[in-house]
C-alpha cells in the first residue's frame, strides 16, 4: 500500500499497462521527454523508449486521429490533450470517427482508444484554460466518458480503459492532480461503467461528478452538523449514465441536488435531472436544485472567478433549499 | 475496369429505381487509379483507406463486390452490415478501413494504421486516397509533417480530378499542382497522367517500393476526371462545360487501355464484348441479386455495435452499489 497522488496514481496505470501490453503506446505533447504537462508519463520515456512514448507536434486533430487509426490496427494508444479545451480541435476526428467506426462498420472495426485530458477550473487560468466541456463527449454516442475523482479511482479506471475495446474519454480535472490516496500495490481495475454511492445518507441526495464530486463531500460534512444526512454520489461515469443507482437513492431520500463546475445549458445536470424527472417523480418530496456554473466564459480576475464556479458554500445553501431550511 | 464501371453503372439504375438511398458519389472515368494503385500493393495486407467515393476502393482490395452492393442496398449482409452505407463500406478482413464522409478525417487515421505497421515492423504499408479538394483541410498538413517527420510507411494518393463538387481548383487552391505541396514536408512526390493504367502502375510501384523500403512517406498524384457528377444530385453544366466533359470522356480510361491491347493484338472487339457481357452476368446474376435478396438488419438490432457488445465485466462493470 502507497499513498499516491493522482498524477502519481495515472503515471503507475501507464507505466503497469506498458509493461503488460506491448500493443499500448502513449501519445501526446510533451509526453515523452519531458514526462507530461501533469507529470502523468514522467519517466516512461526513459523506460520505454520513444517508440512507445511518442511526443507530438502541436495538432491535436491529427495526432488524436493518428492514435484513432492506430487503434483501428489492433494497437492501444493512450493520447493525452494538454487541456480539454485544445480537445475541441480533435472533436472531429473524436466525435465523427472514433465514436462512429464501430457502429458504421457494422460492429467489424473496433477503436481501442483512450483520451487523456485535465477538464476544469483551475487558478486563473482565465477562459480559453478553464473549459469543463465534459458534456460535448457525453453526448455522443459510441464513446464512453469517464470522470474518476481520487487517485484509487484513476488509477483502477484507466487500467481498465486501456483494456476496453470502445474508445474512452478519460476527464481528470487540474485541481485533483495532487489529490492522495493509499492504493494497494497489486493491480486491480476498477470498472468504467456505474455511478458510486461513497457516502451513504437518509435526507437528500448529493450528485457529483470530477471535482464538484469532492464539493458534494464537503458539503455534506457540514450538512451533517446540521443533522441532515446526506447520502453522496459520484456519477464516475457520464457515458453510459447509471441512471439506476440515481433511481434507487433519490427514491430512497426522496430529494435530490445535482452539482456541477460547467454551464447550466444542455449540460450534465440537466441530464441527471431529467433522469430524476422520468424515473423518480413521484418518489420527490421538494424540489430538486441544481448548482451550477454562471453562464459566462471562466474569467481571469481572482475575485470573479470565484462567484463563476460553485463552491462548498453553493452546494450546502443549495442542500438546504431543498430541505426547506432556507 | 470493366467490371468496377459496370457495377457503378448498375448502382446508378438502382438509385434511380430507389433501391439505394442517400449519397451517391461514382468513380465512373478514375478507375484506373483505384485499380491500377492496388495492382502494384498488396491488397489483404496493406492497409487501404479513402474518402466517401469508396466502392472501387473497397472491391479491389479485396471486398466482396456483392457485400459492397448489398450495403449500398443497406442490407443486413453489407460490407458494413447495411449501418454504413456508399460512403463507409468496412472491410477489416481485407484491412479495408473505410470510407469516411469527411473530407480529409482519412489522413490521420491512414498514419495511425502505418504507425502501428512500423511500430510492428510488419512490412505493411498504408495506402490513402483521397480527392485533391481534401488537400486544403489542416488535416492534410500535419499529418504530412507528422507523416514525413516520423518516416511513416504511408503511400498518399491524390486523385486529382479538377473539382471539389463544383469548385474547380484554381478557384480553392494557390498551387494547383498538388505534388508540389509535398515539398514542405520534405517528402518525395510525383504527379502522373490517371488515365494510362499503365503509367498509373510504373509510378506506383516506383512510389510504394520507396514506401515499403522503409523510406517514409510518398505523395503521389494523379491527373484524372470523373465522367459523371459529384454525385447523384449534381448538374455539372452548373460548372464545367460539354466541351471538357467530351474531351475528357476522349481520355476514358478504359477505352485508352483497349486501344493498347487492340492496337498489341493482345484484344479484339469480339474479346471486349465477350468480357462485358460475363461482367453484366455476374454483376446481375450474383452482385445485384444478392443485394436484392438480402435481408434487411433486424430493428430490434438498432442499438447494436454502439458499444462493444461483449465487454470484459472486469473492466467495464457495472459498479455493484448496495442498496438500504
Ligand atoms: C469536412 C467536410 N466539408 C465539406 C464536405 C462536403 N463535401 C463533400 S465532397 C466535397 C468535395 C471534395 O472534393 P475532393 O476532395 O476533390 O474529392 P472528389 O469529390 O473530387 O473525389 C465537399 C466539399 C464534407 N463532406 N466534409
Amino acid at each position: 500500500m502507497a499513498e499516491l497522488m493522482y498524477w502519481e496514481a495515472i503515471r503507475r496505470a501507464h507505466d503497469e499497462e506498458l509493461a503488460a501490453d506491448p500493443n499500448v503506446i502513449v501519445m501526446g505533447e510533451d509526453v515523452g521527454l519531458v514526462g507530461g504537462t501533469y507529470k502523468a508519463t514522467s519517466g516512461l520515456y526513459q523506460k520505454y523508449g520513444a517508440e512507445r512514448v511518442i511526443d507530438t507536434p502541436i495538432s491535436e486533430n491529427s495526432f488524436t486521429g493518428i492514435g484513432i487509426g492506430a487503434a483501428m490496427a489492433g494497437l492501444r494508444p493512450i493520447v493525452e490533450i494538454m487541456s480539454i479545451n485544445f480537445a475541441l480541435l480533435a472533436l472531429d476526428v473524436l466525435i465523427n470517427a472514433a465514436a462512429k467506426i464501430r457502429y458504421m462498420s457494422g460492429g467489424r472495426v473496433q477503436v481501442p482508444f483512450v483520451m487523456r485530458t485535465p477538464g476544469g477550473t483551475a487558478h486563473q487560468l482565465a477562459a480559453q484554460h478553464s473549459a469543463r466541456l465534459a458534456r460535448l463527449f457525453m453526448s455522443t454516442s459510441g464513446l464512453r466518458v469517464v470522470t474518476p475523482r481520487s487517485p484509487l479511482d484513476a488509477y483502477g479506471m484507466l487500467r481498465s480503459a486501456v483494456r476496453c475495446n470502445d474508445p474512452v474519454i478519460f476527464i481528470e480535472h487540474e485541481r485533483m492532480y495532487n489529490l492522495k490516496e493509499d492504493v494497494p500495490d497489486k493491480e486491480f481495475f476498477r470498472p468504467l461503467e456505474g455511478a458510486e454511492i461513497v457516502r451513504k445518507g437518509t435526507d437528500i441526495t448529493l450528485i457529483g461528478y470530477n471535482f464538484s464530486f469532492h464539493l458534494c463531500m464537503q458539503a455534506a460534512e457540514k450538512l451533517a452538523k446540521d443533522g441532515i444526512s446526506a447520502e453522496v454520489i459520484d456519477l464516475r461515469s457520464l457515458k453510459p449514465l447509471d441512471r439506476e443507482t440515481i433511481r434507487r437513492s433519490v427514491e430512497k431520500t426522496h430529494r435530490v441536488l445535482v452539482a456541477e463546475e460547467d454551464e447550466a445549458s444542455v449540460g450534465v445536470g440537466s441530464e441527471v435531472m431529467a433522469t430524476v424527472i422520468e424515473e423518480c417523480f413521484f418518489a420527490l418530496d421538494a424540489q430538486p436544485v441544481r448548482v451550477y456554473a454562471a453562464d459566462v466564459p471562466v474569467p481571469y480576475a481572482a475575485n470573479l472567478e470565484k462567484v463563476a464556479i460553485p463552491d462548498v458554500d453553493d452546494v450546502y445553501r443549495g442542500a438546504l433549499k431543498v430541505m426547506g431550511r432556507i | 475496369m470493366i467490371f468496377y464501371r459496370r457495377f457503378e453503372e448498375r448502382a446508378f439504375e438502382a438509385y434511380m429505381e430507389h433501391k439505394i438511398g442517400g449519397f451517391l458519389h461514382l468513380y465512373i472515368g478514375q478507375e484506373a487509379v483505384a485499380t491500377g494503385v492496388l495492382e502494384m500493393a498488396r491488397p489483404g495486407h496493406d492497409w487501404v483507406i479513402t474518402g466517401y467515393r469508396d466502392h472501387i476502393h473497397a472491391i479491389k482490395t479485396g471486398a466482396p463486390a456483392r457485400e459492397v452492393m448489398a450495403e449500398l442496398y443497406g442490407k443486413e449482409t453489407g460490407s458494413s452490415r447495411g449501418r454504413g452505407g456508399s460512403m463507409h463500406i468496412f472491410d477489416p478482413t481485407v484491412h479495408f478501413m473505410g470510407g469516411y464522409a469527411l473530407v480529409g478525417q482519412p489522413f490521420p487515421l491512414a498514419a495511425g494504421l502505418a504507425l502501428a505497421a512500423k511500430y510492428r515492423k510488419t512490412d505493411q504499408i498504408a495506402i490513402c486516397f483521397l480527392g485533391d479538394g481534401a488537400n486544403n483541410q489542416g488535416t492534410f498538413h500535419e499529418t504530412m509533417n507528422m507523416a514525413s517527420l516520423w518516416k511513416l510507411p504511408v503511400l498518399f494518393v491524390c486523385e486529382n480530378n479538377l473539382y471539389a463538387i463544383g469548385t474547380r481548383i484554381n478557384r480553392s487552391t494557390a498551387v494547383v499542382d498538388q505534388y508540389k505541396r509535398a515539398c514542405a514536408y520534405d517528402m518525395p512526390a510525383s504527379q502522373h497522367d490517371g488515365m494510362d493504367i499503365e503509367v498509373v502502375m510504373e509510378a506506383a510501384k516506383k512510389a510504394i517500393d520507396h514506401v515499403r523500403g522503409g523510406h517514409g512517406p510518398y505523395f503521389i498524384e494523379y491527373l484524372t476526371y470523373r465522367l459523371r457528377g459529384h454525385s447523384m444530385s449534381d448538374k455539372t453544366a452548373a460548372y464545367r462545360s460539354k466541351e471538357e466533359e467530351q474531351q475528357w470522356a476522349q481520355r476514358d480510361p478504359i477505352r485508352i487501355y483497349g486501344d493498347k491491347l487492340k492496337s498489341r493484338g493482345t484484344l479484339d472487339d469480339a474479346g471486349i464484348k465477350a468480357i462485358e457481357q460475363s461482367v453484366h452476368d455476374e454483376i446481375e446474376n450474383d452482385v445485384v441479386k444478392f443485394a436484392e435478396e438480402s435481408p434487411e438488419p433486424r430493428v430490434e438490432d438498432l442499438n447494436k455495435y454502439v458499444l462493444d457488445d461483449n465487454p470484459d465485466p472486469r473492466w467495464i462493470g457495472p459498479l455493484q452499489n448496495t442498496y438500504e
